[in-house]
């Protein structure tokens, strides 16, 4: 069992509460995931020639240490904005090839830290224990942004670690949480790996991030490499899924996984229960239903 | 009239007062369930008990006598093992609702979801919208009626449960087929019908029910095991 959180704003007006609104549905959702939280959220998008990067270390990174050795290494403009032991890391690159190769000097340079989101505007942070500490330690309650995922996790088909917890992020600015256990992930995650995707564990979720870029990469629109999905993932999943510009709910066809979604005029929540939704402002008059089996609902900016 | 507010107190003491003979006869009212689970579950008294919001997993599971009225939707587990009295939501059911029920009636004036009335045992489920897949799988006894459509495998592996549907059903479970809707049906399905508050014509449903293939064991099939 796990726990999945998503909320999307319609009113930017309310881009200031969007920590806030996360973190009280997060916690709404221990019961389901008390093993470890996280969360991606979406804000201060970079310039087109500019990358955001999220780091992770471990409890005793020394992001002074880090600073100095980014510092020979990288060329052009960069700031490091450390956040316990995480980092935002926004760099100049030439285009997309150049974040991404910006990427991997970065991952080789720094063997003791893990790249955990690459993009323009995602930022992850995740941490084994309960989600109440991990908001605390994060200051989620302060983050602004236009979206964000969330997820508690109760685990079943791998260990318990800080790299095991969701949100998983293998592509620019996408990112997923899962609720449900794939069976075919260790066959998948061979061919995927065969096709260049990078994986930092064995756990089945990062898998179904691994296949969406892979599919986003060969040219897919998101709603196609969904569609493939359903075809190619066998096993239960509810899968929230973020982008750029919106976030995505899809179910597989058993359908044994929960999930609500709600929508007002100022938002688009998604939840496994209804009392994560609860608690946001105007929840008594959304409109509720439940997501049908195989079937892809997605929000996106325009 | 007791009341009781969920969001301050939680659901325990609403729970422990329909535990008891004082609760018989009464009218309770619940607040803010905010969705809850387990709201209203194993009441054994004849109370009124109505429920102002949303809840979430197994409300009013294990009723016995109660008449609980959900004012909002409930998620995933509603009235499970219901032995008696009566359910109804206002809006709309999540999964596997009236799983394995006995006896009582439950009414879902919107839509349920996957798997409503599996293994039903005895109840009565009037459903005023559609019904997703598989529901009433392995379906015992009782009465399912649909007044919208049914989704895939309806009624598979079913022994004797009656289904009526009013719309389109996707598919039929294995051992599913179409019956013929008799006098007797008819007059179940009217009184079911009214017992829910609607309106529909009985003669406008199709029945299904078991073709009694999956009841014994065939020494055809052998070689198969």
């Amino acid at each position: 069992m796990c726990g999945i959180v998503g909320l999307y704003f319609k009113n930017p007006a309310l881009e200031s509460r969007l920590g806030g609104m996360l973190a009280d549905m997060l916690v709404q959702m221990t019961d389901r995931g008390p093993d470890s939280a996280g969360v991606a959220v979406y804000h201060d998008p970079v310039a087109d020639s500019r990358v955001k990067i999220t780091l992770q270390g471990p409890d005793d990174v020394d992001w002074e240490a880090v600073r100095a050795e980014l510092d020979d290494a990288l060329d052009g403009d960069w700031s490091l904005t450390p956040l316990a032991n995480h980092a935002v890391l926004v760099a100049d690159v030439a285009d997309q090839t150049g974040a991404m190769s910006l990427a991997a000097r970065v991952d080789d340079l720094l063997p003791s830290i893990r790249l955990t989101s690459i993009g323009s505007a995602i930022e992850i942070y995740k941490e084994k224990g309960l989600p109440a500490k991990v908001i605390d330690k994060f200051r989620l309650r302060e983050l602004t942004g236009t979206h964000a995922l969330g997820h508690t996790r109760m685990a079943t088909e791998s260990a318990v670690t800080t790299e095991h917890s969701h949100p998983f992020s293998t592509g620019r600015d996408l990112c997923l949480v899962h609720n449900g256990s794939l069976s075919n992930h260790n066959r998948l995650r061979e061919d995927l790996r065969r096709e260049g995707i990078r994986f930092q564990t064995d756990n089945d979720s990062e898998v179904a991030a691994g296949y969406l870029t892979w599919r986003l990469g060969q040219g897919a629109s998101l709603k196609e490499a969904l569609e493939a999905a359903i075809r190619d993932l066998d096993g239960f999943y509810t899968f929230a899924i973020g982008t750029r510009d919106g976030f995505a709910v899809l179910r597989d066809p058993i359908a044994c996984k929960p999930a609500v979604l709600a929508e007002t005029d100022d938002w688009v929540a998604m939840s496994s229960e209804y009392r994560a939704i609860a608690q946001l402002p105007g929840s008594e008059n959304a409109r509720i239903w439940e997501p049908e089996p195989a079937t892809i609902y997605s929000w996106e900016k325009h | 009239m007791r009341e009781f507010d969920l969001g301050e107190g939680g659901v325990r003491p609403l729970n422990a007062f329909l535990h008891q003979a004082e609760s018989a006869g009464q009218a309770v009212a619940a607040r803010h369930p905010g969705g809850r689970h387990n709201v209203a579950a194993g009441a054994m008294y004849d109370s009124a008990v109505d429920i102002h919001g949303h809840v979430g997993y197994y409300c009013a599971g294990m009723n016995q006598d109660a008449a609980i009225t959900i004012h909002g939707n409930a998620g995933p587990g509603l009235a499970e093992n219901m032995m008696s009295g009566s359910v109804r939501v206002k809006g709309n059911a999540s999964q596997y609702c009236g799983a394995t029920a006995h006896g009582g009636l439950l009414v879902i004036e919107g839509n349920a979801a996957a798997r409503c009335g599996i293994s039903m045992k005895g109840v009565d489920i009037v459903v005023g919208g559609s019904i997703g897949h598989m529901s009433a799988f392995m379906a015992q006894s009782g009465a399912l009626v649909v007044c919208g459509d049914a989704g895939d495998s309806l009624g598979d592996s079913i022994y004797e449960a009656r289904l009526y549907v009013h719309g389109k059903v996707s598919s039929l479970g294995a051992d599913c087929i179409e019956k013929e809707l008799r006098d007797e049906h008819l007059a179940e399905l009217a009184g079911l019908l009214e017992q829910a508050g609607l309106s529909h014509d009985p003669a406008s449903f199709r029945r299904y029910g078991s073709a009694r293939q999956l009841y014994n064991f065939k020494i055809d099939n052998v070689g198969a095991y």
